[in-house]
This record gives structure tokens, C-alpha cells and sequence, in this order.
């Protein structure tokens, strides 16, 4: 016996572990996706994904020049890991992506967590990664409703249809 | 593709509901379509739907960024708007085809 029947989501738990610009973005995208699909939405920064809603860092977030296969240059050449060693080269190449995703439209995460609060979708930060990291509530953005744990976390995921990403 | 009579006017729609072609639009297809779904339609609704239907004419990509700083309504207010759906469900009762845009 097949089940055709297709129910939509009611509900996201979203957890960002990682701190590259690509990591949080993924993020970023799905939660406020979520978010104007009318899925309830929830969002979970934990370890170096703190960097992604840290008042200071989340506007200047970098992504991996050392060690990514998947980096090109322009013109699709690769991208020799020695050059992504050289000082600035992560600098620059992390600010002519943000400026290529700003082109389309994509805000930087400050001005994301923003929409993404706007629409009702809630942000969290681990209480045990804000310790280690010995971090504060202010040192936070002003949408980043609370820092919490894993446990209260889950108990956010009651409910039929709830998926919980992790990115 | 759907033909169904709306406000005394027969349109064409997706089989979600989007108009297949935008100069069938009118107003009061907008307030019937919104009805259906349970939503009535107010002047600064209709100031969002105008706004998205000059956007997409001049062939602009929009996207829920680019309404909220479109000065009518910030992001929080379209999601008060359009509850459930701020630039799908805007988009269908302006009568132009579902966002294609991730942001």
C-alpha cells in the first residue's frame, strides 16, 4: 500500500553548527523561506554558527579560501590553496561573494534576521556554546530571542509535521 | 490550466491558482480570489498589489527584500498583509505568476 497523501510542514527547527558564510546563509535562506511559506520557524545557532548572529562578525562573515576544492577564480580556473593562504585573499574573496549575493537581493544576515523575526520565525543561541565561548546576551542581535539549551529546544518540536535541518 | 469564472469574468488560472495571464486582472477579481481564501482586501492592500503588478510589468525580479523597502509596507507589516504567505499570496491576487525568487 502507497501513501500519496501529501501533508505540507507545519513546522522547522533549523540548527546552524558552522560559522562560514555559506554555512549560515544556508541558514539564513531556509528558515526565512520557511518563514514565508507560513511554516512556523525556529532557529538554532550553536559553536562557530554563533559567529552568524554575533552583533560584531555576522556582517563580516568569511567563507574557506584554504582548503575548499570547490573555490574558483574568475574565468573558472581553480583555485590554488597556496593563494588562499596569502594574507587578505580570504578577506577579499569573502567580501566579492557577500557583494555578488547582495546583486540578488540577499540581505546581509543582520537585515535576514530581521526578516526573518519580522514574519514571526524565532532565533536561539546554545547555552552551552555562549559559554564556552564566553559570550553575553548583548554581544548578540537584538532578534535573537534567548539563549537556551538543546533539551528546551527540542521541546519546541512537538507536533505532527516538524523537521528539524541541520546544516 | 483552469478556466473559471471569477467575479463575472472568466479567467484562466494555474492549478494553483495563479492568473496565466496578467491583463485579465481586476480589481474585483483580486477581492474575489482574496475572499476565497478568507481575506478581505483593504486600499493599502491594494497599494501592494498595484506596486507589484508596475514591478513585474517593468520586468523587475521582486522579492520580499524589495517590497518591504518599497515604502507602503515594511516586512512585518506584509506578513500582518498576507498572513501565511507575504509574497506568494500577494502575487496571486495581483494576478502575476508565483515568485520565483529564494529571498
Amino acid at each position: 500500500m502507497s501513501n500519496t497523501e501529501q501533508k505540507p510542514l507545519d513546522k522547522v527547527l533549523i540548527i546552524c553548527a558552522k560559522g562560514n558564510l555559506e554555512d549560515v546563509y544556508a541558514t539564513l535562506v531556509m528558515a526565512n523561506g520557511a518563514v514565508m511559506e507560513g511554516i512556523e520557524t525556529k532557529v538554532f545557532f550553536t559553536f562557530f554558527g554563533l559567529e552568524g548572529i554575533l552583533k560584531k562578525r555576522m556582517d563580516k562573515l568569511h567563507t574557506a579560501t584554504v582548503g575548499n576544492p570547490a573555490m574558483r577564480m574568475p574565468g573558472d580556473l581553480p583555485f590554488p590553496t597556496l593563494l588562499g593562504a596569502l594574507p587578505f585573499v580570504e578577506t577579499g574573496v569573502s567580501a566579492m561573494m557577500r557583494s555578488e549575493m547582495d546583486k540578488l537581493d540577499m540581505p546581509p544576515p543582520s537585515e535576514f534576521l530581521e526578516m526573518i523575526t519580522a514574519g514571526g520565525g524565532e532565533v536561539f543561541a546554545c547555552k552551552l556554546a555562549v559559554e564556552m565561548f564566553k559570550l553575553k546576551k548583548e554581544d548578540f542581535s537584538d532578534e535573537v530571542k534567548d539563549i537556551i539549551t538543546i533539551g528546551q529546544f527540542y521541546e519546541m518540536a512537538g507536533g505532527q509535521n516538524t523537521q528539524i535541518i541541520f546544516t | 490550466m483552469v478556466e473559471k469564472t471569477i467575479a463575472g469574468k472568466s479567467i484562466n488560472v494555474n492549478e494553483e491558482g495563479y492568473l496565466i495571464d496578467p491583463s485579465q486582472w481586476t480589481k474585483e477579481i483580486a477581492i474575489e480570489m482574496a475572499k476565497e481564501e478568507g481575506l478581505e482586501l483593504s486600499d493599502k492592500h491594494f497599494e501592494i498589489l498595484e506596486y507589484l503588478r508596475e514591478k513585474t510589468a517593468a520586468g523587475e525580479a521582486l522579492s520580499i527584500r524589495k517590497v518591504g523597502k518599497s515604502g507602503i509596507a515594511d516586512i512585518k507589516q506584509l506578513y500582518q498583509l498576507f498572513p501565511g504567505g507575504p509574497l506568494k499570496l500577494s502575487s496571486k491576487y495581483a494576478g502575476i505568476s508565483k515568485p520565483t525568487s529564494c529571498v
